[in-house]
């Protein structure tokens, strides 16, 4: 939607802050220059990480019917690049830099049938699909999966919205959600909606490939957030320009990269564009690809990443490294 | 909100703005073919194409990658279209198929596509929110597709405010002066007239009885009663469907034969089918056609009647470009309303309710 996602810079006042779930946290904002969100729809904040402004996105959960208030909510990530941090600790009054709401994941009117899949914390981006669908009363599907009941944010509420339609799988109660169970119900026309961890996607994305579905059907959006590893410490090196750099958990390999003064090309830092690719020249331990601009084939290859959040980890296991002696090492050329 | 409403209602907008939330013709049937074409609507440049199925497609007319115009393009397969600059492919969703020299797709690559109605011999668009656009909200404008009408029309891209259109269309007094030689006669501006109205429509009706009929209703009396003489009831029945579309049921019967009182059986009647899409703040694209119930069977009716319309509105179309000019010209005059503008005032009054619904009323300075 290029021609309406033009960005906007304004002042969002956080007006409501509360925890809804142990983890979730849900903050209401108001904008200094209001605009109604589309279902889809999300803002990038700045956030403050040890002093230095970094740039989040966070989908719309709702918004105002004046535009005036827009609602996000958290999720505090384990391992989060501490982001989630900055914005759990938000509190009402609190102002912060926010874009008005910006549109990469659209709801196309019209389809014969829908099914919207949310894993966990990717519930933020379904809801308002959700709503409209029902309001205009579509035929859909709207399955949550998530770990256990009480870490499933808006649960209760959107049982009592969307009652039938919504199919609830919880991992702890034995009703973990089946892929292909869910997918063999997918007919030709049917658009799929999903936002969730890249485990599920991935599997998502597999299945729909091995049934032959119609590719654009399948509607994803990620802010390149989610790995198959936790992310963890790891040392990239341009041997070209005699750079080396560690890269934290908590900051991207580009802003690793950008903080010792190479000139990095990028665009979209979420892994859609490919803008940001690197050639990998040398690698102990392996890639945790996070994007989703190359095929599988490609990731498979090693040949390539996406540094703007694709990373380096030092096991396959996914084990932490405990020490700079262990510590993954990717060499790679701009 | 209501001592707002009534101190801006209290200016007469010389340039009005359009609603969104309205479907709005992009295009006649036979425009839109397997061959791309580029139309602006609502100031949105939409591409418009056909199926292979013959389904009509409305795609912003700007590829997601660097804007490139699609309509420029080329149709492939199904339903997709190629941009005509790097190859991308769009499907009829406006999805993504297919990126040049990648394996995957950008899940982000996406350009507008806009519902598309096809209904009454035209392709209606509609440009707001999606989740609002109820085919049922399309105007009727029954006569252009029924078996019991015949007749055909053309497009003015009329470069003038699509309010002008409406205006001229809702007062039909200027026909006295503007079309003289073919629908124009002096009892036009002397004769009564009733406007009434509901949330959507404004009904402005005029009966002129036992007059001469000018020379174009004389040509059509005689079309279907072979060498009529003598006068005439003459009526004018304009009808607004909120936002831009006008249909006048016209048409005149020998005076004294009950047409006032329901029986038209000794006249002849037309609809004239007008739906105005605002293309800029100062151009639009007047879709019109005149229909008639008597002679169906007449080709060369159909087609004198055409070409007999089509000199009227270009004289229309003129005064219409003149006067637009002219409001350009003098930005510091105001309109003034004379009690002829009734009709065209509750056009008005409905559409900036429309707007203000939407948020989007711009008060005139």
């Amino acid at each position: 939607m290029a021609a309406t996602n033009i960005e906007v810079w304004q002042i969002g006042t956080v007006v409501e802050a509360e925890d809804i779930t142990a983890k979730t946290r849900r903050l209401v904002l108001e904008q200094s220059r209001p605009m109604k969100a589309e279902p889809g729809s999300h803002i990038d904040v700045m956030v403050s990480i040890n002093g230095e402004q970094h740039r989040r996105s966070y989908s719309i959960v709702d918004s105002s019917g004046d535009g005036r208030r827009v609602a996000i909510s958290v999720f505090r990530a384990p391992q989060s690049r501490g982001g989630s941090h900055f914005m759990q600790a938000l509190e009402q009054g609190d102002r912060l830099e926010i874009t008005q709401p910006l549109q990469n994941f659209p709801l196309r009117i019209g389809a014969p049938r829908y099914v919207l899949l949310a894993g966990g914390i990717g519930i933020t981006a379904m809801i308002n699909m959700a709503r409209v669908l029902r309001n205009i009363k579509a035929d859909y599907t709207f399955v949550y999966a998530g770990r256990s009941r009480p870490a499933m944010a808006y649960l209760a509420q959107l049982e009592q919205l969307h009652g039938d339609a919504l199919r609830v799988h919880v991992d702890d109660e034995g009703t973990a959600l089946n892929v292909d169970e869910l997918l063999a119900t997918i007919e030709p026309d049917t658009e799929l909606y999903m936002c969730g961890p890249i485990r599920l996607m991935d599997a998502v994305k597999r299945g729909w490939d091995a049934r032959a579905l119609n590719v654009t059907n399948l509607r994803y959006e990620t802010f390149g957030n989610s790995g198959w590893f936790d992310p963890e410490e790891f040392v990239v090196r341009v041997p070209r320009l005699g750079v080396e750099a560690t890269v934290p958990a908590g900051k991207s390999m580009l802003e690793a990269l950008e903080d010792a003064g190479v000139d990095m090309m990028f665009d979209c830092r979420k892994g859609e564009c490919g803008l940001c690719e690197v050639r990998l020249l040398g690698l102990r331990g392996s890639i945790d690809h996070r994007d989703v601009f190359y095929s599988e084939r490609q990731q498979h290859s090693a040949a390539k990443m996406c540094c703007c959040v694709s990373r380096a980890v030092s096991l396959k296991s996914g084990a932490r490294a405990d020490s700079a002696a262990s510590c993954a090492i990717v060499t790679i050329d701009v | 909100m209501t001592a707002l409403m009534q101190s801006m209602s209290s200016t007469t907008n010389k340039v009005l703005g359009y609603p969104l939330n309205a479907w709005y013709v992009a295009a006649w049937d036979h425009e839109v073919t397997r061959k791309p074409m580029s139309r602006r609507i609502a100031d949105r440049p939409l591409a418009l194409y056909r199926t292979e199925d013959g389904k009509a497609v409305a795609l912003a007319d700007a590829c997601w990658h660097r804007l490139a115009p699609l309509s420029m393009g080329k149709t492939l397969g199904k339903d997709q279209i190629q941009c005509p600059y790097h190859g991308i492919i769009y499907n009829s969703a406006g999805r993504c198929v297919s990126m040049p020299a990648q394996e995957t797709i950008n899940p982000s690559a996406t350009v507008p596509s806009f519902p598309v109605i096809e209904r009454y011999r035209y392709v209606w668009v509609w440009l707001g929110d999606a989740t609002l656009a109820d085919p049922a909200l399309i105007p009727d404008m029954h006569q252009m597709s029924s078996d019991d009408w015949a007749g055909d029309g053309e497009t003015i891209l009329a470069p003038c405010n699509y309010q002008l259109v409406l205006d001229n269309l809702m007062d039909l007094t200027h026909e006295e002066f503007v079309h003289s030689s073919s629908i124009g006669q002096d009892e036009l501006s002397e004769s009564d007239f009733v406007v009434t109205h509901d949330d959507n429509t404004v009904t402005v009706s005029r009966w002129m009885l036992d007059i001469e009929a000018p020379p174009f209703w004389l040509k059509n009396m005689r079309d279907k009663f072979p060498g009529f003489e003598g006068r005439v009831d003459r009526w004018q029945i304009i009808t607004f469907q909120s936002p831009s579309t006008i249909n006048i049921d016209v048409g005149v019967a020998k005076a004294g034969t009950g047409a006032p009182e329901g029986d038209r059986s000794q006249g002849v009647n037309g609809f004239v089918m007008n739906t105005i899409s605002p293309e800029s703040a100062k151009t639009c694209h007047y879709f019109w056609a005149f229909m008639r119930n008597y002679r169906l069977e007449s080709q060369l009716i159909t087609t004198q009647l055409r070409n007999g319309v089509h000199g009227v509105f270009g004289e229309d179309e003129e005064m219409l470009a003149a006067q637009q000019n002219a409001i350009d010209a003098n930005p510091d005059y105001e309109f003034y309303n004379l009690n002829i503008d009734a009709g065209g005032m509750w056009v008005r009054r409905l559409i900036e309710r429309q707007l203000a619904a939407e948020g989007r009323l711009i008060p005139t300075a």
